[in-house]
């Protein structure tokens, strides 16, 4: 690795002043699992690693009344033991679980997870279909931005050299919907997903969709809605017909590429086949009678 | 390159404090074995993915290779050489032994160290608990069976 120098700030404020004194040769780093990586692979040469461990109040999760807070340095373990995340924000509890190995959640974030922008991070495509804001901060203020217009390309993101990821900020879903992910891979641990999709519905009373969410990974540079099947599934009943019709829908929004984990024409099948599955099982968890 | 010196940096290893002298681009890895000797952990892949190199941080398993020296300050570090008390073995590391469970012994830290931090947390693991608390440390040689057994007889 080459040699850098490593700052710890212990403010935000001094944050922002170190950021702005070192601009493009400072790298952010939070729990590394990302940035030791691509420094050990000789991809990154900043001078300066400006670490945000020590800086304090940047790891919780806040059960508000119709929102939860999610703040960007709270670790993939911190989520994956909370019951605030097991129980209301399904689809992220099952991205966590399977995200690397327990060595790397008790470290790895979820700020750096999304900050990192590949379209393979396990927790996009629940954070996605679960309405998540982030909320950016720099030494002139701060900005909501939606999770579906943060991403801009592989690695890329609206955020601007002098902003860091503060928080998530998902509004508490509503009752009959649940969500659910699902990651598919050849191992369950320790890989990146081949695709991944995540659903949350809400559903009326009398069992047709209210609001339906649909998230895909891998699918695209970066993870993306599948607005127009969302939009085809809104008011209907879930019959066979009606997720098989989605699946194919969702699968033309997509535009997946052929990699070494799966190639496009696979991918696309499988789009079908996972949406018909994840929306099965968030429609389970919404425990409509 | 200017500004890139050494750093006195203070560890506590298996309830040593220790006081190096490094560079920031050390990882906990590199420091724990080339400056403190300790050579239990052991490096596989040195990029996260094969859990050779695991330790426990505050006793959390976590990779060595992927923590900077720098940061494990202020941290409780535990290695594989601060299991045994004096003379006896840490009843994992027996259990270990009489199950089998040891072939070349690279994978063999890090995989007592992931199952020790798991029966901390949880002392009765499911076989299931188990499989998935090792899912990320890669044994090439014993099949893993007799891993699970030997862990699973420590939680007796
Ligand atoms: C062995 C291994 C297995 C993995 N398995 C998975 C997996 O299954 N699924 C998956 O999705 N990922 C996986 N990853 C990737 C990685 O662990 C995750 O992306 C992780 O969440 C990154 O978080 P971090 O805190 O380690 O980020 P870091 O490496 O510290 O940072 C990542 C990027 O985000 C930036 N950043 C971090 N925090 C902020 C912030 N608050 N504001 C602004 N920018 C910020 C950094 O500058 C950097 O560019 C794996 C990695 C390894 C090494
Ligand atoms: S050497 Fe650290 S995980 Fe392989
Ligand atoms: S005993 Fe050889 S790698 Fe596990």
């Amino acid at each position: 690795m080459k040699k850098f120098d490593y700052l710890k700030p212990t403010s935000l404020d001094e944050v922002f002043s170190l950021m702005e004194k070192f601009g493009s040769n400072a790298k952010l780093i939070a729990g590394g699992t990302d940035v030791m990586v691509l420094l050990k692979r000789k991809r990154i040469f900043p001078d300066v690693l400006i670490s945000l461990r020590s800086v304090p109040n940047m790891a919780y999760i806040k059960d508000e009344k119709d929102k939860i807070r999610i703040g960007s340095m709270t670790t993939h373990r911190e989520l994956e033991t909370s019951t605030v995340i097991k129980e209301k924000l399904t689809a992220l509890y099952d991205a966590v679980i399977n995200l690397g190995s327990v060595q790397i959640r008790n470290v790895a974030t979820i700020g750096g997870n999304i900050a990192n922008a590949a379209p393979s991070a396990d927790t996009a495509c629940p954070l996605l279909v679960l309405d998540a804001s982030c909320l950016l901060i720099s030494s002139k203020g701060e900005r909501e931005v939606e999770l579906k217009d943060f991403f801009i390309a592989p690695g890329e993101t609206v955020m601007k050299q002098d902003e860091i990821l503060k928080e998530f900020i998902i509004p508490k879903p509503s009752k009959l919907s649940g969500s659910a992910y699902w990651k598919l891979s050849r191992r369950k641990a320790m890989d990146l997903p081949i695709l991944g999709v995540a659903i949350s519905l809400a559903m009326n009373e009398d069992k047709s969709i209210k609001k339906a969410r649909i998230g895909l990974g891998v699918a695209a540079p970066t993870p993306i809605r599948a607005f127009k099947a969302e939009e085809f599934l809104t008011g209907k009943f879930l019959t066979d017909e009606v997720l098989a019709e989605a699946g194919n829908i969702a699968s033309k929004e997509a535009s997946p590429r052929d990699s070494i984990r799966g190639e496009a024409w696979y991918r696309r099948e499988m789009i079908r086949v996972l949406t018909k599955r994840v929306a099965t099982i968030s429609f389970k968890r919404a425990n409509i009678v | 390159m200017k500004g890139m010196k050494k750093e006195l940096i203070t560890l506590r290893v298996n309830n040593e404090d220790y006081e190096i002298f490094t560079y920031p681009n050390k990882t906990l890895l590199e420091v724990l074995r080339e400056d403190l000797m300790l050579t239990g952990t052991k490096e596989g892949c040195s990029e996260g993915a094969c859990g050779t190199c695991t330790v426990l941080m505050d006793g959390k398993p976590i990779r060595s290779c992927l923590m900077l020296a720098v940061e494990a300050q202020g941290k409780d570090i535990t290695t594989i050489e601060g299991l045994s008390e004096d003379d006896e073995l840490h009843p994992i590391q027996k259990n270990f032994i009489e199950q089998g469970a040891i072939q070349c012994g690279f994978c063999t830290p890090g995989m007592i160290l992931t199952a020790k931090a798991l029966l901390d947390e949880n002392p009765r693991p499911t076989e299931d608990d188990i499989k998935v608390a090792i899912s990320g440390n890669v044994c090439r040689c014993t099949g893993y069976a007799k891993i699970v057994k030997a862990i699973k007889e420590s939680s007796k």
